[in-house]
């Protein structure tokens, strides 16, 4: 008897019919879950801050273009084909404009001087925090 | 050699819980011995203890040991009432729960391993259900779920086998443990 045949023997006798169709009901719960939460980055809302207080929360869908007043001026917030950026931003540094488009749930571009923000969110956040 | 003032009139089922309690405590200081990849995830060895119990002398004696188990090894780690003795706690209670249920499974084609695999579905369940209302309120730890999921299936199968294979009376590895 090699080892490969003893393995077998120590193991398959004790693995009922009932058995297989636990690990196979397992192994399908495990997969759902699998799918089910760590498929959720899709991101399906922005929620626009400014000074600290949620100004609006939009869908991702329709396009839209929307004016957040900010202590300093008016930023511009654009949403696209699912997507969201600042498009423009009276900040100087213009870091939040320059971030791009967001996609992912959890992404967030920040317009400190403006304190306007956009974040993406979605079932479930990708990150926690985000340090830049 | 003094004889003890205290007498306790103890049963032989007594006998057998404290045994198989003893039994389980030493899994878990030697699985604490272990080294794990990710906090959380162990391979839960004392259940082993548990689920023979659960085969040999039932329920009853099998939610003493189980919970015999985790009040002392709490005491042992020094975790008695902290945050990892209810993590312990409510896994140990919701297993117990199922098993409850799964033992009444036929017992023609559902041996340990079935028992153990509901088991350790359940002792995550209960774990997830502290860290949620009680330490982590937050919606991002649903993302460690399946990493804890996938374990429960692993560890669940392979303690059952482990207790599946200690039981089986044509096996030379087999004590006796019930011979006192």
């Amino acid at each position: 008897m090699n080892s490969y045949e003893s393995v077998h023997a120590a193991i398959l006798p004790h693995i009922k019919l009932g058995d297989w169709l636990t690990i196979l009901l397992g192994g399908i719960f495990v997969a759902l879950l699998a799918l089910k939460l760590w498929s959720g980055d899709i991101a399906d809302k922005a929620v626009i801050r400014s000074g600290g207080k949620i100004f609006r929360e939009v869908p991702l869908s329709p396009d839209q273009q929307i004016e957040v007043p900010g202590p300093i001026g008016v930023s511009v917030i654009s949403i696209q084909n699912r997507k969201a950026r600042i498009t423009s931003d009276p900040s100087p540094r213009q870091y939040c404009v320059r971030q791009g488009w967001l996609q992912q749930a959890g992404e967030i571009a920040l317009c400190l001087p403006n304190q306007v923000s956009v974040e993406l969110t979605g079932s479930t956040k990708k990150y926690d925090s985000l340090n830049y | 050699m003094p004889t003890s003032t205290i007498k306790l009139n103890t049963t032989a089922e007594d006998h057998h819980i404290a045994r198989m309690a003893a039994v389980a405590l030493g899994l878990t200081v030697l699985e604490n011995a272990i080294p794990s990849p990710l906090p959380g995830v162990k391979p839960g060895l004392a259940n082993i203890a548990t689920l023979i119990v659960l085969a040999r002398y039932g329920w009853r004696a099998a939610a003493w040991v189980s919970l015999l188990r985790v009040v002392a090894g709490s005491l042992l780690f020094g975790s008695f009432l902290a945050p990892g003795f209810f993590l312990s706690l409510s896994g140990a209670v919701l297993s117990l729960l199922v098993l409850a249920f799964a033992q009444h499974l036929p017992a023609r084609w559902f041996g340990p391993v079935s028992h153990s695999i509901y088991a350790a579905f359940a002792h995550i369940a209960g774990q997830m259900l502290v860290v949620y209302l009680w330490l982590i309120p937050h919606a991002g730890i649903a993302y460690l779920i399946p990493v804890f999921a996938i374990a429960a299936l692993v560890f669940g199968t392979v303690n059952g086998l482990i207790a599946a294979r200690f039981m089986d009376k044509n096996n030379r590895l087999s004590p006796q443990i019930h011979a006192d």
